[in-house]
């Protein structure tokens, strides 16, 4: 058995309320590692032949929650969620930090796979091989922070009845969902703590079909054994090491990032993109630092980064608010891109959105969205019940959030998410309003603008990813440089990819190796391990289903509004041009062994070893 | 950590009058004279739990696959967790001079700990959260 990993997975069928153990081979494990590129496989191997017919959100779909051999030695584990996303209806590897990972290897599991649908609301509880499905009917309804007391209560009383003479229980880590996955909203995120969330790809809602409110686990056990548990050591104070050398990611997280990438790069949302500059002070890292953050240093389990800052609003009309940070993704999107500036208000937002179990980014996305057909005068007061969605209006915004964690009046289509939201007000209206969504193949892009150039993100990294618009998985060239195949390794070995700055470049497979005992090399990993596993999610994001199909000649595109100039800012007039994106995704489909039209050829397939997968393209129509 | 953000340490705080030691039924508990520390001799622990009863912050924890108790031991008087601590320059930890102090005020459950922790970082309604 390969090293470094507990050796069995957790397989529990809801509908059945079966409950049975899983392994895979060291072959498969050896190529898919874990995280995302397992849960690529798993996916591919059980809903493959059938894909574009399985519904998101309904039964047949799996729900994976993944770890990796990483998870837990490298410095600040994290977990993968995945299945297929009701955003993309691909795969997507959505990774959240917390200690749920770690609690499971110790429980003497790499992950679970749920499938099929339960009748009445559960919850998953194990501790170490004792696992059990209870009722969830107390905390069904309930938002984030009444979710995690009362099951935070409920639990670690179970674990005091059942082992009396124990002591005192360190409280067991639980991933769950809000209001808004249990209603099926497409942007809802897994949730752990208050505001951890895997929000691409939207699998709260998966979880909420599935009628899953939580998995809570507690793990004795010591995590699996390794190859060289000296190396590792060494290792983690090397990762260690290179943390402590940047100051800046551990004074304020990514949170430093909303007056940069507004004003030094140029790239942040500004009222649903119409902007990516803006000169506001006022919303600079210092003001929240100074004004809001009570507690300077906040980690999971083993982090020396601690990039997290508890926010909280001491006073006025939004007192009481708390939220971690808020990180630089939640500082755009619930701040300009809803032309909101004032960091109370900013934090009061994603206060509420984490609690309603609402991704950030996704929500953030489609309410600029609206609030920009507002503004056009495409949706009028009386589409939207009588709320006037001024940029800007913080209170006006927070009842549209509430309507779409609930599905309410206009709530109910935007809950769909931009992408599908833009197609059901437009066919209402007989217009054409994909301009205003600012997507990718379902998925809303991250607060990272490319029109500047001054950001990390290529011109075809949001067109060309298999993960669409996440900007935490970007597709550029060389392939083995740093973009997509490197992120799929962060991503399958499961842990922060924030912990790998300032490290040497193999760093991260000398860890590997340390845990494993397994060479690997990083043109090694991309160019063929991770390889495959692009193709495995390309394919499946090709074959889509069963509400959208995508045509790579169509969607393989940036968001419309990328190719017109940037009105404002030191970068004022740039504008992606099409030629060269055309000709940048060409080279790189050559690159990764897509033809003209984007689809993998056979002969990379057979290349990978994938000639199962060759007789899948015939299924996926391009024309 | 009963509730998120609130994270503590909950370990032995060196009561002066040692209550743990004293509940022992079979003197598995002894004070380390250099360190003050508690120390536990796994070989004689039964595993009966009456320490965790006798202290006031129910520290102790039973060891969750062999038979005996765990309590810091103060890493014979060079404590790792304040050497990590130091190196990551968050200075939340420091290694004190043991004098004639009441200890024992710092024992205490994870829920009292939590409550005040979040009435001052929280403001009163954060024990709402508990």
């Amino acid at each position: 058995m390969t090293l470094g990993y507990a050796g069995k997975f957790l397989d529990v069928d809801l509908s059945t309320q079966a409950i049975k153990e899983t392994k895979f081979s060291d072959e498969i494990l050896n190529d898919y590692i874990g995280g995302r590129g397992l849960a690529t496989k798993i996916l591919w191997d059980r809903l493959g032949s059938k894909w574009e017919m399985v519904d998101p959100l309904g039964p047949e779909n799996l729900l994976l929650l993944m770890t990796g051999p990483l998870t837990g030695y490298y410095p600040g584990g994290r977990t993968c969620v995945s299945g297929k996303s009701p955003q993309s209806n691909g795969v997507v590897g959505s990774t959240l930090s917390g200690e749920f990972g770690v609690e499971l290897r110790c429980a003497g599991f790499d992950g679970i796979i749920v499938s099929g649908e339960s009748e009445k609301p559960i919850y998953l509880f194990l501790k170490d091989s004792d696992v059990e499905l209870r009722s969830a009917k107390d905390v069904w309804g309930k938002d984030g922070k009444q979710t995690v007391s009362a099951l935070t209560r409920e639990c670690r009383g179970l674990l005091k009845t059942r082992y009396p003479k124990y002591g005192e229980w360190k409280e067991p880590a639980m991933l769950y969902v809000g209001p808004a996955g249990e209603n099926k909203v497409r942007t809802a995120i897994v949730c752990t703590k208050w505001a951890h969330a895997a929000g691409y790809g939207g699998y709260g809602a998966v979880m909420g079909s599935k009628k899953l409110k939580a998995v809570v686990a507690k793990g004795t056990g010591p995590l699996p054994e390794v190859s060289d548990i000296k190396k590792v050591k060494r290792l983690i104070n090397a990762v260690c090491g290179g943390v402590y050398e940047g100051e800046l990611w551990r004074r304020w997280g990514t949170g430093g990032g909303g007056y940069n990438f507004g004003n030094k790069t140029s790239s942040e949302p500004i009222r649903n993109w119409q902007e990516e500059w803006h000169d506001e002070k006022g919303y600079g890292v210092d003001k929240f630092e100074n004004r809001l953050w009570v507690k300077p240093y906040w980690g999971d389990f083993g982090c020396p980064t601690t990039c997290l800052k508890l926010a909280v609003v001491k006073s006025g009309k939004f007192k009481g608010a708390i939220t971690d940070n808020p990180d630089y993704e939640m500082q755009a999107y619930l701040g300009p891109n809803l032309g909101i500036f004032v960091p109370e208000e900013n934090v009061f937002l994603a206060s509420l959105i984490d609690d309603l179990g609402l991704c950030g980014i996704q929500t953030g996305n489609v309410m600029g969205f609206a609030a920009e057909l507002f503004q056009e005068g495409i949706l009028t007061k009386k589409d939207l019940d009588g709320l006037e969605l001024k940029w800007g209006d913080t209170e006006a915004f927070a009842t549209l959030a509430e309507r779409i964690a609930y599905r309410e009046n206009i709530g109910d289509t935007l809950a769909e998410g931009t992408y599908r939201a833009a197609l059901k007000i437009g066919k209402r209206k007989k217009m054409d309003l994909l301009p205003y969504a600012v997507q990718s193949k379902g998925i809303s892009i991250g607060a990272h603008g490319i029109r500047s150039g001054q950001d990390f993100a290529d011109i075809i990294s949001y067109a060309c990813s298999v993960q669409c618009g996440d900007h935490t998985s970007l597709a550029s060239l060389p392939l083995d440089g740093g973009g997509e195949t490197m992120q799929m390794f962060n991503d399958s070995g499961v842990y922060c990819a924030f912990n790998g700055f300032g490290g040497p470049r193999n760093l991260k497979f000398d860890f590997y190796k340390a845990v494993t005992g397994l060479r690997l090399t990083q043109k090694g990993w991309c160019l063929t391990k991770a390889l495959r596993i692009l193709q495995l999610q390309r394919v499946m994001l090709l074959l889509g289903g069963p509400d959208l199909k995508w045509n790579p000649k169509i969607h393989d595109d940036n968001p419309q509004k990328f190719y017109k100039p940037l009105p404002s800012g030191p970068y004022k007039g740039k504008a992606v041009d099409k030629v060269e994106v055309e000709e940048y995704k060409h080279r790189y489909y050559k690159a990764v062994g897509w033809d003209k039209n984007g689809l993998p050829t056979a002969k990379i397939l057979r290349k990978l070893g994938l000639g199962d997968v060759e007789k899948a393209l015939e299924r996926i129509s391009c024309d | 950590m009963l509730v998120p953000g609130l994270e503590f340490p909950h370990l032995c705080a060196q009561c002066e009058d040692y209550p743990c030691v004293k509940s022992c039924p079979v003197k598995a508990l002894s004070v380390s004279n250099k360190t003050g520390a508690v120390l536990v001799n796994n070989e004689t622990c039964i595993a009966c739990g009456q320490c965790i009863d006798a202290c006031p912050g129910r520290v102790p924890h039973m060891h969750p696959k062999e038979k005996h108790i765990v309590i810091c031991d103060l890493c014979n008087g060079n404590p790792q967790c304040v050497k990590v601590c130091q190196e990551g320059r968050w200075n939340v930890l420091r290694v004190v001079e043991r004098g004639d102090e009441p200890y024992r005020l710092y024992a205490r459950k994870p829920e009292e700990i939590t409550k005040d922790l979040a009435a001052k970082i929280y403001g009163e309604a954060g024990g709402d959260y508990l």
